[in-house]
């Protein structure tokens, strides 16, 4: 097996992985930042209380959540053919991706952001702070750290997902360990794309590791 | 005296599912320019709640505030939060940004009036200078003690110039000889700048240290109000007994009308008669006038003793002393 064109095949594939993960965690955080952002500042004892956004967004981040991803790929086509003009390969996968990893983001940056202390955010209110300089300034950067270890969660899963999104072309590994190791019985592919799977993860959650504990300046040491 | 906070018949209620809770009823305070207005009240007063009418954290339900003349109901919000750019506050759990140096985080309320970054440095810089932590400036607030936090929030609080410094508990984390280090440097403040201190509290002590007028919360309703002088001489309400008294613990009124004049001639100065009395008939005795020297080791002089209301307890005492060779004789309507 480990002849050239095999060898090019999945470096060109974890490529492809890499590519459709970190795009897909791109655009999630665009909706899904905000997402989240506003589910803490519309809830009822929010910086701006308002009942009925607030459960919109909670309804839309549940339901989507609660679709399997398979199906939520296979439902996404038409929407996915009007965005990118096909429905298959890896830059059409970035878009049921997106939608299925945006209000998955949105609660963690929900969770990240309550975590921040309340006497801190009335202490900024107290000071005549604006609902925007208080979500950027007191909120983002008093969460920073835990939303760095929420983006390493986040693009964990959504290697994940890519990887299942291989399943109906996408392309990427998990598309490698369909083809080879599923349907041609090759099964040291697979054992290899497995590999390089878990080597991707644990290099992303190290670097998220590293860089939300640099960032914390909560500790003594 | 010009009036810089007036609040007129303020009144809270939080309505929660199942239950609605009056925080505060018919408030009406007066708070001068300059002065250091204490507000104190058992934990669940209303005190904290008063205190965040004060800067529209809490809009109350009813009644009025005004700060300089402006009433707060009436601001559009752009508004409102300039005029908490004049009124700043401290936190009993001090409430810095973490993940902000000290310096940064006196920097902050500068930011958010929209100075530039360098001028704020400066001006950081000097603030910090008058709380004494200027070395610490590179820190973060987690490497601080409590009392060098509460300095670093004070410093904060002034970073605009405010009017007035609102210091919710501001002192109830720390240790005594740190919150007197603190109470020193407000007052320090009120002196040097003129900032109108008002100062939220359930410790007498602190309002003793460093207070000018004070006002006794109670059940979400003002007590009290008046000078310390006046409210520590002579306190009213059960609410500021209740406070005044605090440290010497309960204290009940002796309800006994019998009182009894004893005349020491011949007994030893070192033998506590009216001590071991007490201790023997196991209830107090309330002295209402002591009058005795040490001659030479003998006790001379006399006191008047109030005695409990129960007859045998008093029959008891007065048989006591009599065979302690005091003279005892009745007094009827004795007025101290």
């Amino acid at each position: 097996m480990w002849d050239n064109a095999t060898i090019m095949m999945l470096i060109k594939e974890t490529g492809t992985t890499l590519y459709m993960t970190l795009t897909s965690t791109f655009f999630a955080y665009v909706i899904g930042l905000p997402m989240g952002i506003f589910l803490v500042i519309t809830a009822k004892d929010g910086l701006r209380p308002h009942p009925v956004a607030y459960k919109v967004l909670d309804f839309i981040a549940n339901i989507v959540r609660s679709v399997p991803f398979l199906i939520l790929l296979m439902l996404l086509i038409p929407f996915t053919r009007f965005v990118v003009g096909k429905s298959y390969g890896a830059t059409a996968t970035i878009v049921p991706l997106t939608v299925a990893a945006a209000p998955f983001i949105a609660r963690l940056v929900e969770s990240s952001l309550l975590e921040v202390d309340r006497g801190v955010v009335e202490a900024a209110q107290s000071m005549g702070a604006s609902t925007q300089t208080i979500v950027w300034k007191v909120f983002l950067g008093e969460a920073r750290t835990s939303l760095i270890a929420g983006a390493t969660i986040a693009l964990g899963t959504i290697l994940g997902y890519s990887a299942m999104a291989g399943a109906v072309g996408g392309g990427g590994l998990g598309d490698v360990a369909i083809r080879y190791g599923y349907y041609r019985y090759q099964a040291d592919i697979m054992i290899v794309t497995v590999v390089l799977l878990v080597i991707l993860v644990q290099i992303l959650q190290f670097i998220g590791t590293k860089m939300s504990r640099k960032l914390d300046k909560r500790t003594t040491g | 005296m010009e009036t810089i906070i007036q609040v007129k018949d303020v009144g809270k209620t939080f309505i929660g599912k199942d239950n609605t809770v009056e925080a505060l009823k018919g408030i009406n305070l007066e708070i001068h320019r300059g002065e250091i207005y204490g507000i104190i009240g058992m934990s669940g007063a209303g005190k904290s709640t008063l205190v965040r009418c004060l800067n529209f954290l809490e809009k109350p339900t009813t009644g009025t505030v005004m700060v300089e003349g402006k009433d707060l109901a009436a601001l559009p919000e752009k508004e409102l939060r300039q005029a908490r750019t004049q009124i700043s506050m401290i936190f009993q759990h001090f409430n810095l940004l973490m993940q902000r140096t000290v310096l940064d985080n006196v920097c902050f309320p500068l930011e958010i009036t929209g100075q530039k970054k360098k001028e704020a440095r400066v001006r950081a810089k000097e603030l910090l200078e008058v709380v004494g932590l200027a070395e610490k400036a590179k820190a973060y607030p987690a490497q601080l003690s409590g009392g060098q936090k509460q300095r670093v929030a004070i410093a904060r609080a002034l970073a605009n110039n405010p009017k007035i410094l609102l210091c919710d508990e501001a002192t109830s984390a720390l240790d005594p000889t740190t919150t007197k280090s603190i109470l020193a440097l407000l007052k320090d403040i009120n002196e040097k700048y003129g900032i109108t201190i008002v100062i939220i509290t359930h410790e007498m002590a602190v309002v003793q240290e460093i207070c000018t007028h004070v006002a006794i919360i109670d059940g979400g309703e003002l007590a009290e109000t008046g000078t310390v002088e006046e409210v520590f001489a002579r306190p009213q309400t059960p609410a500021a007994k209740a406070l005044v008294f605090q440290n010497g613990g309960h204290y009940e009124e002796m309800k006994g009308k019998r009182c009894i004049r004893i005349v020491f001639k011949e007994n030893s100065s070192f033998e506590p008669v009216i001590g071991n009395m007490v201790l023997e008939c196991k209830a107090p005795a309330n002295i209402l006038l002591a009058d005795t020297k040490d001659i030479g080791g003998v006790a001379h002089g006399q006191m008047i003793l109030q005695l409990p209301e129960d007859e045998i307890l008093a029959e008891k005492m007065i048989h006591y002393l009599k065979e302690k060779k005091l003279e005892v004789e009745e007094l009827d309507n004795y007025v101290g």
